[in-house]
């Protein structure tokens, strides 16, 4: 079976949906590349991690838009032409310049349906790289999908491989709604078997990843792949764990985490956002209110500690959650209750 | 014009230490030993000393991603930077910064920023305090040519106008906001004249050249510390690396930077002024160059075999208290 990087996955995704849906535009900074440069050479770039490359060569200037540093009017630009009737799929470089185009994301994309009395859509999906792990700094590292997870109209999505990074990629387009589509810089380069050809995941469908016995693992974007190699270390003394990966925040899908937790009884929560007001905290919440019966243990949310992504590599890799925090977290968590 | 033997050595100084440092950095880089990714400053030395010499630590900074060069010419320790860069425990920042967001109160750098954009306000609040301190001092916005196109940055030259802040705006046009062309861009062509468009003077000039810089700059902070309000600059000038380490340059024409660094030099630029006007000789650059290679050869291995922030360092600093 043919095996793709998670960006070449989101690059076919988009060449598809261009290629099947011509109100598809792709807009953002340096998306080709080469523009007013002195070599002649367009795609110069195909956006800076290369998830855009050889669109603009495939459909031209017009619907792959090299824009200026201009976050607010890429974003704002974006729902301007969904109103109006294209599809746009804006990308944010870096997740972190949501800081500077906030309100086009939240009181714009987010409100316009609601405000105007469900008579418009703004079917725009914003792409933008997260997360920490490639000692970017405290600007280029964040993980604020917990932000946006809160914002009522906004639909957030997270992949955490390849195969489901082009599935949902291709049902963030055809929806009607705003998305915004966090794809982990470290996730990139890894490989998994992603069919040719179209085929979409739906929204608020978890994956689970691996069935078990002892304790459930929720683990969001890349630390599904953590989860999965503490699990490796875990299963040499027989424990075993339902691993169950959201994909999308919001809707989320609550429903299989309960349904794991009847048989468990003990939850785990792993969220590469700080702790507070987070991903991990809200399903947290939802468990207490909803499956407080089955829990027999205290919930354990392992993220970061509450302070900035830092710079220096011994920082940042004690502030990420790793395998090892995570297999030392479960065999707690089996102790405990 | 005539310039003090000191003021020439002092800036020749201040360029060839940007330029070893980075050029050094560029060898260091490919080791892997340097976290992160790290943008070069070199070839636009000039603007970066030329602005700063009319600067003391008391007046205000706030820089870019390109940072390096701008803290240097503010007076940043040159091994504190390394150490930073290399994220070591006693680095500038603790090592919790990086090459990114160097930065030191004492010296008025208000810091290096990754957010483009992001300096230009702060740079204005600056100048307001000063303003409200009447201390006469000033701040100056340093930004590139793509960070013209950023709705804050309009935001903050605006409200230096309203607000006759003493803020001078620096747009270091260097051809290039990451893989794009400014031509391409800045809608205008033209920064200096946007900044007119909001009131200010601005002009265009050399930053190739230190002279220019400098004289451009000289009226500028002439007018802000009278109290006459904000500025622009326009130094035109190139970058000698690509946008980032590692950047592959495939929207530069192939000869580019090699043409650049034949004809557009600001250091042999600076050089052949000095000695043809016989202010300084060949021989008072030659120790110079000589001193500086050390002085950056130290940095280098001091940072190299420095101690890394021990774990406990992760929660520091989050807060004043809490
Ligand atoms: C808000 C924001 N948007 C985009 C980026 C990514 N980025 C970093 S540097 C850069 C280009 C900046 O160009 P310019 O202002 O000309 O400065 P130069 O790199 O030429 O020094 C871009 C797009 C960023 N860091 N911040
Ligand atoms: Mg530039």
């Amino acid at each position: 079976m043919r095996q793709l990087s998670m960006r070449d996955a989101i690059n076919e995704a988009l060449h598809l949906e261009m290629e099947r849906d011509a109100r598809v535009i792709v807009l953002g900074e340096d998306v080709s590349g080469g523009a007013g440069g002195t070599s002649g050479q367009r795609d110069a770039a195909g956006g800076v991690f290369g998830v855009t490359k050889g669109l603009l060569p495939r459909f031209g200037e017009e619907r792959v838009i090299d824009t200026p540093i201009s976050e607010s009017a890429i974003v704002g630009a974006a729902n301007g032409a969904a109103l109006a009737g294209l599809r746009p799929v804006a990308e944010l470089m870096f997740a972190d310049f949501l800081g500077v185009c906030f309100d086009q994301v939240f009181n714009q994309a987010a409100k316009f349906r609601y405000m105007f009395g469900g008579k418009t859509a703004c079917p725009i999906v914003i792409r933008t790289a997260t997360g920490a792990g490639m000692n970017m700094g405290a600007q280029h590292s964040q993980s604020m999908y917990a932000m946006v997870t809160g914002v009522p109209g906004l639909k957030v999505v997270v992949p955490s491989n390849a195969y489901d990074a082009k599935g949902l990629m291709l049902t963030a387009i055809r929806d009607d709604d705003p998305v915004i589509f966090f794809e982990h810089k470290a996730l990139y380069p890894r490989k998994s078997v992603v069919p040719e050809g179209d085929y979409t995941i739906p929204f608020g469908e978890a994956n689970i990843v691996r069935q078990g016995e002892h304790l459930t693992i929720v683990a969001i974007g890349r630390m599904v792949s953590f989860a999965e190699k503490a699990l490796d270390a875990l299963a040499k003394d027989g424990i075993t764990a339902d691993l169950i990966d959201p994909r999308t925040l919001s809707p989320l899908d609550d429903e299989t985490i309960y349904e794991s937790l009847e048989g468990t009884g003990r939850l785990m929560i792993i969220d590469e956002s700080p702790p507070r007001c987070s991903v991990a905290a809200d399903i947290a919440g939802l468990v207490a209110s909803n499956a407080f019966h089955a829990l027999r243990a205290p919930v354990v949310q392992l993220t970061p500690p509450h302070t900035p992504v830092p710079f220096a590599r011994e920082l940042e890799r004690a502030y990420i959650p790793g395998p090892q925090a995570i297999e030392a977290a479960a065999r707690q968590l089996l102790k405990a209750g | 014009m005539v310039f003090e033997r000191d003021f020439l050595i002092r800036a020749y100084r201040q360029m060839r230490t940007i330029r070893d440092f980075e050029e050094r950095l560029h060898l260091e880089i490919q080791t892997g030993e340097i976290p992160g990714f790290t943008h070069l400053y070199s070839g636009q030395e000039a603007v970066a000393v030329g602005v700063c010499e009319r600067l003391t630590d008391q007046d205000w900074i706030a820089s870019t991603h390109r940072g390096h060069g701008h803290c240097i010419a503010k007076g940043c320790d040159v091994t504190g930077m390394m150490l930073e860069i290399y994220g070591r425990a006693d680095g500038l920042c603790k090592g919790k910064g990086g090459s990114m967001h160097i930065a030191d109160m004492s010296k008025g750098m208000l810091g290096a920023n990754a957010i483009v954009g992001g300096g230009p306000p702060i740079a204005v609040g600056a100048a307001i305090a000063c303003k409200v301190q009447k201390n006469g001092h000033v701040a100056v916005a340093f930004g590139g040519d793509g960070s013209a196109n950023q709705g804050t940055v309009f935001e903050a030259m605006n409200l230096a106008v309203v607000l006759k802040a003493p803020a001078i705006f620096v747009f270091e046009n260097n051809g290039y906001s990451e893989h794009t062309g400014a031509d391409y861009a800045v809608g205008s062509k033209d920064i200096a004249g946007r900044a007119r468009g909001f009131g200010m003077p601005a002009e265009v000039c050399d930053g190739g050249d230190f002279f220019s810089v400098y004289e451009a700059m000289g009226r500028a902070t002439l007018r802000a510390r009278r109290g006459e309000g904000p500025s622009t600059i326009e130094p035109r000038t190139t970058r000698f690396f690509g946008h980032f380490e590692g950047d592959p340059m495939l929207y530069r024409a192939k000869d580019e930077v090699a043409r650049h660094r034949a004809t557009l030099d600001c250091l042999q630029n600076f050089r052949q002024r000095v000695t043809s006007e016989a202010w300084l000789s060949d021989a008072d650059l030659d120790a110079i160059d000589q001193d500086v290679a050390t002085q950056i050869d130290t940095a280098v291995t001091t940072a190299r075999s420095a101690a890394p922030p021990s774990p406990a360092e992760l929660e520091t600093d989050v807060y004043v208290s809490y």
